[in-house]
């Protein structure tokens, strides 16, 4: 046979053709399906003579009722089983460490530096009990103290805790400060209202009901700025805040923020920033001067640390001096060359979270500030920004995609799309591209509700993909909604290449059928005669 | 941008010749075109005051470790720590999966593209149902702490009452963090619990239930390591028309009775036990359980992952149950908020009980009980020790007090700590009431040659003996 050049096959044009790609599909059982009576996984250590002798009564000194006498019907499986089984399940899940993940728009999904997780699984991090007396935990109090020191420089402000376990938790732990600061000047009752924006996350109107105010959203002006005459048409003596993200989920910064919060300030409220989309702006514009009173960040998103299906997380709340006795304790202050804790006064809001919060995620963050620099922050701010300008300019090529509002104008770290145009045409819907694009190796979101860009996609490059991983993602949205026009029903019957195909969503919403269980599924299988 | 081009290896487009590439594609001058929005007023105008960066892999790592020497980690040492946060051994199948990049990195995929974290998922709360005797398990919330203050809400909004007591013997902590999440929609009191043997005090519950009472919050075993009279409570709880609503070590189960068949209506509790790290209170997620009823299912702000078929017959699906209960649907017209929690966390539990299967759980949970009841009965016979709640059943840990010792709580672990061992924690400041008592505990690390050293080692401080 003679010699072939195998590359001159995966290129059109100098360009790699769209990626053959097929997720792994094992058709695994559910791990109740595996078991066999008998099996084991692990053994626990056997007790000593003497401890066995001690105790051979215990479980009979137990109030009457309390004692358990059948074993939990968990599986049996033997170690290398479990292992398979699990390792199945993580070929049938797609992380960011194997897709460009630039669809997951507002979550800022950037890489997850490997050296940072080795230092973070290491004992002198993992087996450190929180308890443990403040001389024996120096290490670790002095790498929070230090990232309260970083985050006061990217933001600005005075006071730095880190408790809560995630962006809206800390979210959740601002809104409680404002509560609590209210009350404290005998203006608890008074302030009832919180007025937040609809491209703002739906935790910050969550959180403000949760606290018992009453949440007034705005909506956009005709250019996607939040309307500022709305806004001066709610405040009152009745604010207890403002809180708002800027650039909003749109990806669109609105200049006139100083505006907005003096606005706020000038009836007695505070102001509140939720920075999950700071991505964009550090070194380059920061909430204390803006005139923010608080402000949060997610570390998980800016500060690089992994997502994890979901957690665990940390987000860091930051305040201006006057509000610092009102977060969470303890806090960790510095006393000379040692680091401890301190309890504060009753104006705390006391804690949030078991514990100090997160504070591997916190070291991981660290790792990655140090590695960095403030040279290199700004740099991630700045690429981030330049990857979503040029994502911008080559998505909009595309028929039948829009980015709505600001016509002409930049974005900072995001942008929010319209795909109307496509829908209109051809009957595909954002969610069906989304999926579509599962196919092709990639994660794609719409975006949180209300839909107020209509047929929406959020779109997040940050500064993690390179220029060809953007191109790579820009051409699967070109092939779909190529696909879309010629052949709209192959998009509608995606997925084809992902572990499963489409779920019976029925059953999820309704009780008779849904089952969150595998003994709910059996129940309820047997209820319906099908088992 | 840095006057001194520099390469980041986390940064591909700073490659100077990408960046001049990329900012022609886009018809930009420079990357200050895209932050022409920001008014001059709002710009930082002084690069950010930071430490010199490590920008070698190398040196950040030696950096790293070096701070974190100073750090004395427990498996260094033979620790006694508990209140909420327990050293056991984690199977090593468990940090294998939930270091796997697919889990590590992956975050809201659809069940298509995550159908494993779905499966995972699904099958954490079907193994922690089989554990708790419930149809329903939450995906993990924060910490146990969180589910316990959700769990409270939960009981008001099913109930339609404002009014939670919430038991004494609770985790401090976990109080204060019960009553900031809940004051604006609930009215808190709280049931005494009885100084001779732990437990919640009946009378003073039975005096506080009305028919106002949304629900009463306790947890078993609680604070102090005493497993309560479920049975007993429950009955007063009931009788009053109120909701049970208790929190549990899942560690407990294959021993201990699940909460829900004395009548717990929500169960909830923490599931680091269960194959977390401690990571200085970073392993930390909470579950919240119920029997399979429409009416509470709604209650749940967090997401339930539940199974459905697929289009394509003998598939598993997943999905989410009832999204339209949650804020990511509703906003502020959603039950509470929900976002990022502890998902790996619930991953890896469910890895943990797979491996451990029933007889793991039962033995794990005997092993902790019998460990203990020989650590008490050593500790009783130092002179001047004595247990608090000697009389009752514990799990884990119990209080020991040592005010006939002449000395205080902090100077005997001071002492403990210069002999390699962390005593128990401090509960003189949290509980006056209990004197200089400190709160034991033990695992399924601790050998008898462990237990016996700390009881000769306090032996010897108590004696006066330096280390």
């Amino acid at each position: 046979m003679s010699m072939q050049d195998i590359s001159r096959f995966r290129f059109t044009d100098g360009k790699p053709n769209l990626r053959r790609y097929h997720q792994a599909r094992w058709d695994e059982p559910v791990i109740f399906e595996l078991s066999q009576a008998g099996e084991r996984g692990v053994l626990v250590p056997e007790v000593e003579v003497a401890i066995e002798a001690a105790g051979h009564d215990v479980l009979a000194t137990l109030p009457a009722g309390m004692q358990r006498k059948d074993a939990p019907a968990l599986p049996e499986l033997s170690q290398n089983r479990t292992l398979r089984h699990y390792l199945r399940l993580s070929q049938e899940n797609l992380g960011a460490d194997f897709n460009v993940d630039v669809g997951q728009g507002t979550c800022t999904m950037k890489y997850n530096p490997k050296i940072n997780e080795q230092l973070a699984r290491a004992p002198k991090m993992s087996e450190l009990h929180p308890l443990q007396h403040e001389d024996t935990v120096q290490g670790i109090l002095q790498v929070m103290y230090a990232m309260e020191g970083v985050l006061k420089e990217v933001s600005g402000m005075d006071a730095i805790n880190l408790q809560p376990r995630s962006g809206s938790h800390a979210i959740y732990a601002n809104m409680a400060i404002i509560r609590a600061w209210h009350e404290s000047r005998g203006e608890g009752a008074q302030r009832d209202e919180v007025i937040t924006t609809i491209f703002s996350h739906p935790s910050d109107a969550a959180c403000a009901k949760l606290m018992g105010y009453k949440v007034i959203t705005l909506y956009p002006d005709e250019n996607g700025y939040p309307d500022l005459e709305a806004m001066r048409a709610a405040v009152s003596p009745r604010t207890a805040a403002l809180i708002i993200t800027n650039p909003e989920d749109t990806g669109i910064f609105n200049p006139r923020i100083r505006e907005w919060v003096d606005l706020a300030h000038s009836v007695g409220a505070l102001t509140c920033y939720d920075q999950a989309n700071a991505n964009g702006l550090m070194g380059i514009a920061r909430a204390r001067e803006a005139g923010f009173d608080l402000c949060h960040f997610n570390l998980h998103k800016t500060f690089a640390t992994p997502h994890a299906c979901g957690g665990p997380a940390v987000g860091a709340m930051c305040v201006t001096e006057a509000l610092a006795p009102f977060l969470p304790r303890p806090r960790v202050v510095q006393d000379g060359q040692r680091y401890r804790l301190d309890m504060g006064d009753d104006r705390s809001i006391g804690k949030v979270s078991a514990f100090l919060g997160t504070a591997s995620i916190v070291l991981r963050a660290y790792a990655w500030v140090m590695n960095l620099g403030a040279d290199g922050l700004r740099e991630v701010s700045e690429i981030a920004v330049l990857n979503n300008n040029y994502m911008m300019a080559e998505l909009l090529k595309i028929r039948g995609l829009t980015a709505p509002y600001a016509e002409g104008h930049r974005r900072i770290e995001q942008v929010r799309y319209s795909w109307a145009g496509l829908a209109a045409d051809t009957g595909i819907h954002s969610d069906e591209i989304g999926i579509r694009a599962a196919d092709f190796g990639t994660h794609y979101w719409t975006s949180h509700h209300p839909y107020v860009v209509p047929e929406p996609a959020t779109i997040e490059p940050t500064e993690a993909y390179s220029r060809a991983d953007l191109d790579e993602f820009v051409g699967i949205m070109r092939h779909i909604a190529d696909e879309a026009r010629q052949d709209p029903a192959k998009v509608k019957g995606a997925p084809y290449n992902c572990p499963i195909h489409k779920v019976q969503g029925d059953y999820l919403d309704d009780p008779a059928r849904w089952a969150i269980t595998w003994r709910a599924w059996q129940r309820k299988l047997r209820e319906h005669g099908a088992a | 941008m840095s006057n001194k081009p520099r390469v980041y290896p986390y940064i591909p487009n700073s490659v100077p010749e990408v960046k001049a590439a990329m900012l022609a594609a886009c018809n930009a001058r420079s990357v200050e075109d895209f932050y022409a929005e920001i008014p001059a007023a709002l710009r930082m105008i002084q690069p950010m005051q930071l430490p010199e960066p490590m920008l070698s892999e190398v040196r950040l790592k030696q950096h790293v470790e070096r701070i974190m020497a100073r750090n004395t980690a427990a498996n260094e040492v033979v620790s006694f720590l508990g209140g909420g946060c327990y050293q056991t051994h984690v199977p090593s199948i468990c940090d294998e999966i939930n270091g796997r990049s697919e889990f590590l990195t992956a975050y809201a995929g659809e069940p298509y593209d995550d159908h494993g974290r779905f499966q995972a998922l699904f099958e954490y709360c079907s193994m922690m149902g089989e554990l708790l005797d419930a149809e329903v398990v939450s995906v993990p919330t924060f910490d146990g702490f969180q589910a316990a203050a959700t769990v409270c809400r939960m009981a008001g909004r099913y109930s339609g009452k404002r009014k939670v007591l919430l038991a004494a013997s609770v985790n401090p902590d976990k109080l204060s963090h019960i009553v900031t999440y809940g004051r604006a929609d609930l009215d808190f009191e709280y049931v005494a619990f009885n100084s001779d043997t732990g437990q919640v005090d009946l009378d003073d519950l039975s005096a506080r239930l009305d028919d106002t009472v949304a629900g009463f919050y306790f947890d078993t075993p609680n604070y102090f390591g005493v497993i309560e009279n479920g049975p007993a409570i429950s009955q007063r709880v009931k009788a009053k028309g109120a909701m049970l609503l208790t929190g549990v070590d899942p560690s407990s189960l294959g021993v201990l009775t699940p909460p829900i068949r004395f009548g717990a209506d929500l169960v909830c509790g923490d599931i680091q036990p269960l194959g977390m790290h401690m990571s200085y209170g970073g392993g930390h997620g909470g579950f919240i359980s119920s029997r399979d009823e429409e009416a509470l299912v709604l209650q749940y702000p967090s997401r339930l992952f539940g199974i459905a078929p697929t289009e394509v017959p003998g598939e598993y699906g997943f999905g989410d149950v009832a999204y339209h209960r949650t804020s990511f649907d509703k906003r502020e017209n959603g039950n509470e908020f929900v976002g990022t929690a502890a998902a790996l966390w619930g991953i890896t539990a469910g890895v943990y009980l797979a491996m451990m299967g029933p007889k793991g759980m039962q033995e794990l949970g005997e092993g902790m009980m019998k460990r203990l009841c020989y650590l008490k009965q050593r500790l009783a016979s130092l002179p001047g020790v004595r247990l608090a709640h000697g009389s009752s059943a514990h799990y884990r840990e119990c209080v020991v007090n040592f005010n006939r010792t002449g000395k205080t709580v902090a100077e005997i672990n001071q002492a403990l700590r210069a002999r390699g061992i962390f005593g128990g924690h401090d509960l003189s400041e949290t509980f006056p009431s209990l004197g200089q008592s400190a709160l034991y505990a033990v695992s399924d690390l601790h050998s008898q040659a462990d237990l016996d050293a700390l009881v000769d080692a306090l032996a010897q401080i108590l004696q006066g003996q330096t280390a």
